[in-house]
């Protein structure tokens, strides 16, 4: 720092020291696993400067899609995947376990907010042309998220184990069994053999709460790897759009944690 | 302090030292004695046990902190050249290390596929195989009297329960040839599978006793039958009418075994010419809703999965 250096105040070294005890244990785990600067660069990225409130879209997807899968985790304590077990225990997840109807509510409707969030989000980057290169493939793993989405809402759908739940999962299945070649062979997958049965319950469960929503997650990352790889597009009204890139500026974000106990003195060397 | 002020060579030795203090021991030792208080008597022992952990705690914080507190050592993280790959060693023609690069891959696939093949294999063949075909005892003929519409609701799996229950439209259309003649209906919609009701007032329930559990048995005087959910018509021989179904509905065979009415597998028809015993069913493997059995789209759907 330019000029002359004064002594340091009471009240500086005590700053200073209360910087030096919250850093600690910060500096410790980042000595032993670059996790702290890894989470720096996946937060503090630089983003265009005109970005949009309609680019927080896709956080608000995986905001709803974090909701579903706590809200998931927890009915599943309680719920019971057996022809004559499941719709009296979403009854009583429902009516009788206390603040079950709220978790099963969050549950349902957010079922609905993320399909709908997902779409919104599709038509945002879609106006904005953020699918072009070199974004190409984030749309194809998104259009994957999409679908694995859907097949959430379609193996979901029959777990409460109701007249709209069956007949739905009827109807739905025999939908998949009209695709040409494949079809018939996919139906008599799904539900677990020729005719709906338990097992059809039973292998819907294991798909809507392991299988896919374990997919969704290895998705997620592989969107969000290849968010941060790529950046934030501008949105197309932006003299930054089309690759015309601001001047590169001096950035501290990205420097080290171990010399935090500088910035305390005023930052810069 | 900038992490470039300091060489490689600094002495940091200091820095990974572990510490010589006791002052963890006494930490634990107060733990100790506050769990043992805990059971003997809170009160007093438990206090004395606090105590000595606070103050073990204060004085071991302090020493841990104390190089903070005195002057801050910048430590950069241990970092190792990678070495280069893939350079064989002169005069070796297939390196060691690809040999054993080669081997991890090979083994770790192998032992991938041997884990596989079973999982998979359990996911999918229990689907298609060994799918069992179940006779259905609806009670015997003199519940079915001729020309009487009867719409039964049975269980094809009492042990398997409600899910198992499905629903047939019977007729008895009398003698034929000397054979008894009936026709049977299956209420599985040929669009996508909804029950199929009958288009006519119903009358008078009874339930009978069976093998496969209790069969219920509901007069109708259908004019034809009709689908809840998209509106799917077929007169009372199972034709198409209106809607969206590509087919007539499905059938069951029957047998009459010892003066009851059995019913068997089911078929699948594209069309009936005629009515009742004089009707002819243009029969075929039974294929799923929504699947065409016959005409050109019948070439979409070559290869059935097994059932029965």
């Amino acid at each position: 720092m330019a000029g002359a250096r004064k002594p340091p105040t009471k009240a500086q070294i005590r700053r200073r020291n209360l910087e030096v005890a919250v850093q600690y244990p910060v500096d410790w785990l980042e000595e032993r696993s670059g996790l702290i600067g890894g989470i720096k660069y996946f937060l503090f990225r630089k983003v265009p400067a005109d970005t949009n409130w309609m680019q927080t879209l896709g956080s608000a997807t995986l905001t709803a899609f974090i909701v579903q899968a706590v809200t998931g985790v927890i009915l599943a304590m309680y719920y019971q995947p057996t022809p004559q077990g499941a719709y009296p225990s979403i009854v009583r997840i429902t009516d009788h376990l206390t603040m079950g109807w709220l978790v099963r509510g969050m549950h349902k409707w957010g079922a609905s907010v993320f399909i709908i969030l997902m779409f919104l989000h599709m038509g945002r980057v879609f106006l904005f042309g953020a699918y072009k290169y070199p974004r190409e493939l984030n749309w194809v793993v998104g259009v994957l998220l999409l679908a694995t989405g859907m097949a959430e809402g379609f193996t979901g759908y029959l777990l409460p184990w109701d007249q709209t739940a069956y007949w739905a999962s009827v109807v739905g299945i025999n939908l998949n069994g009209t695709a040409p070649f494949l079809g018939p062979w996919l139906a008599q997958f799904l539900r677990s053999g020729q005719e709906i049965s338990g097992e059809t319950l039973t292998r819907f469960y294991s798909l809507h709460m392991l299988i896919l929503p374990g997919a969704i997650a290895a998705l997620i990352g592989l969107h969000l790897y290849l968010v941060i790889r790529l950046g934030v597009t501008s949105p197309p009204w932006s003299d930054e759009a089309a690759g015309r890139e601001r001047p590169e500026e001096p950035s501290e974000l990205r420097q080290g944690l171990t010399q935090t106990a500088a910035h305390g003195s005023g930052g810069q060397s | 302090m900038e992490p470039s002020e300091h060489g490689p060579d600094r002495d940091d030795a200091r820095h990974h030292e572990p510490s010589p203090t006791l002052y963890p021991l006494g930490f634990a030792v107060g733990i100790a004695v506050i769990l043992v208080g805990l059971v003997i008597d809170p009160l007093v022992i438990g206090s004395i046990g606090l105590v000595i952990t606070l103050v073990f705690a204060f004085l071991w914080i302090r020493d841990a902190t104390r190089l903070h507190r005195e002057e801050r050592v910048a430590v950069e993280a241990e970092r190792r050249e990678a070495a280069e790959k893939g350079v064989p060693v002169k005069g070796e023609r297939f390196p060691r290390s690809r040999f054993l690069e080669s081997m991890t891959v090979g083994l770790g696939a192998l032992i991938g596929g041997i884990v596989t093949v079973p999982v998979a294999g359990f996911a999918l063949l229990p689907s298609f195989l060994g799918q069992g075909r179940h006779k259905v005892d609806l009670g015997p003929l003199s519940e079915f009297p001729e020309g009487q519409w009867l719409v039964a609701t049975f269980m094809t799996d009492p042990a398997a329960g409600e899910v198992s229950r499905r629903t047939a439209f019977v007729r008895n259309n009398g003698a034929f040839d000397n054979e008894p003649s009936f026709t049977i209906i299956s209420n599985r919609c040929a669009h996508l599978g909804c029950p199929v009701q009958p288009n006519g007032p119903i009358g008078k329930t009874s339930f009978e006793p069976t093998a496969n559990g209790k069969v219920r048995l509901i007069q109708a005087t259908p004019a034809g039958f009709g689908c809840p959910c998209h509106g799917g018509q077929y007169d009372t021989e199972g034709n198409r009418t209106a809607g969206p179904p590509v087919r007539a509905l499905d059938r069951y065979s029957f047998e009459i075994n010892q003066g009851r009415l059995v019913l068997l597998s089911t078929f699948s028809v594209s069309h009936v010419d005629g009515t009742g015993a004089q009707a002819k069913i243009y029969k075929y493997k039974l294929s799923g809703p929504g699947q065409h059995v016959d005409g050109g789209e019948q070439w979409f759907y070559p290869i059935q999965p097994p059932h029965h």
